[in-house]
């Protein structure tokens, strides 16, 4: 007797389950064989189940055990239908240690599922697999985010992203990639890895938007959410105090990105009743909390810089020769000269344009820039503040070509505008 | 799990090198074989001799191709191999990492398939 209201109420509590605890369910059922894409296959079935069985006995107290007997049991049937004699009884022994574990890890009135969420993320970002596909894959094994919104943030076909994910979750199979946090040596290393994965995930998240694109804007969340379980998992790392704090200052601007018409607002010119401040305070706390751990490492750099942007919030200017200082340390530790570019900025607001043409000058040689729009539109602007408007108009031109955003291109024919107009 | 390690490394190199530099070598290989045995991870190995003694076969259209030379001339050559026993592919990379090989050449990790 299934009725329209128990259809809605089992649908919900089954989304509230797989929101909550979908890469829990996933990290605990394939630590032991590592097979993580059967895993999926087990737990979309007993999800399916669930949206059967639920509204027709009731939601079952503990559904995240329901789910889980019910993945266990086609994992089971999954075992013994594919593999023969030695292996299917290794796989069935892998299935019953793992009920053991359970049964440990649970008292006689809490059923716990042992969290090891954080060891299948370092699995989903080890060196092993390939770099580019390490977002993508910790937003669907832990997430369970499907390929095609994952392959449309990530600018990828859904046939070559799904065929991406596969091929990933074989090689963790196959080569035996083990669900395991690093020892303390290496864990700094490895670790890089999975931070360097979640923010991919929110950069891609991020770089929409008019904010107009809900699936890119639900990454941003994503990233943030993990973010914040690596922070829990492992309170005692400055590097992830440091990404989360860069995530939220970030996340902070959001509502001050894009005007009432939907035009894109550079940060010097946003205003700053719209950040969240709720936001911007506890990136400070994490930073605070990272900086006596003594391990400066990019991503608390990078927040840093945040940090003393968003100081105009409080003094009504940002301050630059901090700014320029943490530009600094940053370049010395990457080297990148994206990180250049924004140096050179930041020292035009100290030094003036001249100075940081010329540093834009001696990056020039570098043939990646020629592709980078804000290479290009930093060499506009700093041209047009030095008065040499028909370079700044060609320069100008280059930023627009290399923009995929129309908002910020938008933007830039707007300054280019400007610039013959006056 | 069982893992081959495959050991890549240029082989006009070592043919160059002095003496003693070359037992040196060579213990340091000895002492990696001997480390493996202890740590019950060792399953076989082997050293290749250099890829002039090779020769490549191929039947096609029920013809037999025999040729003289490597399947294909890179600077850095298969030279050898050792067969292991490791509980994931984690430990598998510390004794590859630990092989003489991989600071002279290049190792390849590669699992061997199970049945």
């Amino acid at each position: 007797m299934a009725s329209r209201g128990g259809d809605e109420q089992a649908r919900s509590t089954a989304d509230a389950v797989a929101r909550r605890s979908y890469g829990k369910l996933v990290a605990f059922l394939a630590a032991r064989t590592r097979d993580v894409a059967s895993v999926e296959d087990a737990l979309a079935e007993a999800f399916a189940s669930a949206l059967v069985d639920w509204p027709r006995n009731g939601c079952p107290d503990n559904p995240e055990g329901w789910l889980l007997t019910a993945a266990r049991r086609k994992l089971i049937d999954f075992a013994r239908r594919r593999r023969t004699g030695d292996s299917a009884s290794g796989q069935l022994q892998l299935i019953a240690e793992e009920l053991e574990a359970a049964a440990a890890a649970s008292t006689a009135n809490e059923w716990r599922i042992p969290d090891q969420r954080l060891a299948l993320m370092f699995a989903c970002a080890h060196p092993a697999i390939e770099a580019a596909v390490r977002a993508p894959l910790i937003l669907q094994v832990l997430l369970g985010l499907d390929a095609v919104m994952i392959a449309s943030a990530f600018l990828t076909s859904p046939a070559a992203m799904s065929q991406r994910l596969v091929r990933a979750k074989d090689k963790i199979r196959q080569a035996g990639i083990p669900f395991r946090i690093p020892e303390r040596e290496e864990l700094p290393n490895r670790l890089g890895t999975v931070l360097d994965a979640i923010y991919a995930a929110f950069s891609e998240g991020w770089t929409d938007s008019g904010g107009t694109d809900v699936a890119r804007r639900d990454l941003a969340e994503e990233a943030l959410f993990l973010g914040q379980l690596v922070t829990q998992l492992l309170p005692q790392e400055p590097e992830a105090l440091g990404l989360l704090a860069l995530m939220l200052y970030v996340e902070a601007r959001r509502p001050a990105r894009r005007n009432a018409r939907g035009e894109y607002v550079p940060l010097a010119e946003q205003d700053v009743s719209l950040w969240n401040t709720e936001m911007i305070e506890a990136a400070e706390t994490l930073l605070l909390r990272a900086s006596p751990m003594n391990a400066i490492g990019r991503y608390q750099l990078e927040a840093a810089l945040q940090s003393a942007h968003v100081a105009r919030r409080r003094k009504g200017d940002a301050n630059w020769s901090a700014i320029v200082q943490l530009y600094d340390a940053l370049l010395a530790l990457s080297g990148s000269p994206v990180v250049a570019i924004n140096r050179a900025l930041a020292i035009a607001e100290v030094e003036g344009a001249p100075a940081a043409l010329n540093i834009l000058q001696g990056l020039a040689e570098d043939k990646r820039l020629t592709e980078y729009q804000p290479y290009w539109a930093a060499r506009a602007e700093l041209l047009a503040r030095s008065n040499a408007r028909d370079e700044a108009h060609q320069a100008y031109e280059v930023a627009i070509g290399l923009e995929r955003d129309p908002a910020v291109r938008r933007f830039l024919q707007q300054r280019q505008s400007a610039l013959v107009a006056s | 799990m069982q893992y081959m390690l495959l050991l890549y490394v240029d082989q006009n190199a070592w043919a160059k090198l002095p003496p003693e530099e070359q037992q040196k070598g060579y213990g340091a290989y000895m002492s990696f074989l001997e480390a493996l045995k202890k740590a019950g991870a060792y399953q076989a190995s082997g050293r290749l001799q250099p890829t002039t003694t090779a020769t490549t076969v191929r039947v096609s259209n029920g013809k037999t191709q025999v040729l003289n030379g490597p399947y294909t001339e890179t600077k850095e050559q298969l030279g050898g191999y050792f067969l292991i026993e490791a509980a994931d592919l984690d430990a598998a990379i510390s004794w590859a990492a630990r092989c003489p090989a991989s600071g002279h050449g290049t190792v390849e990790v590669r699992p061997i398939w199970v049945m």
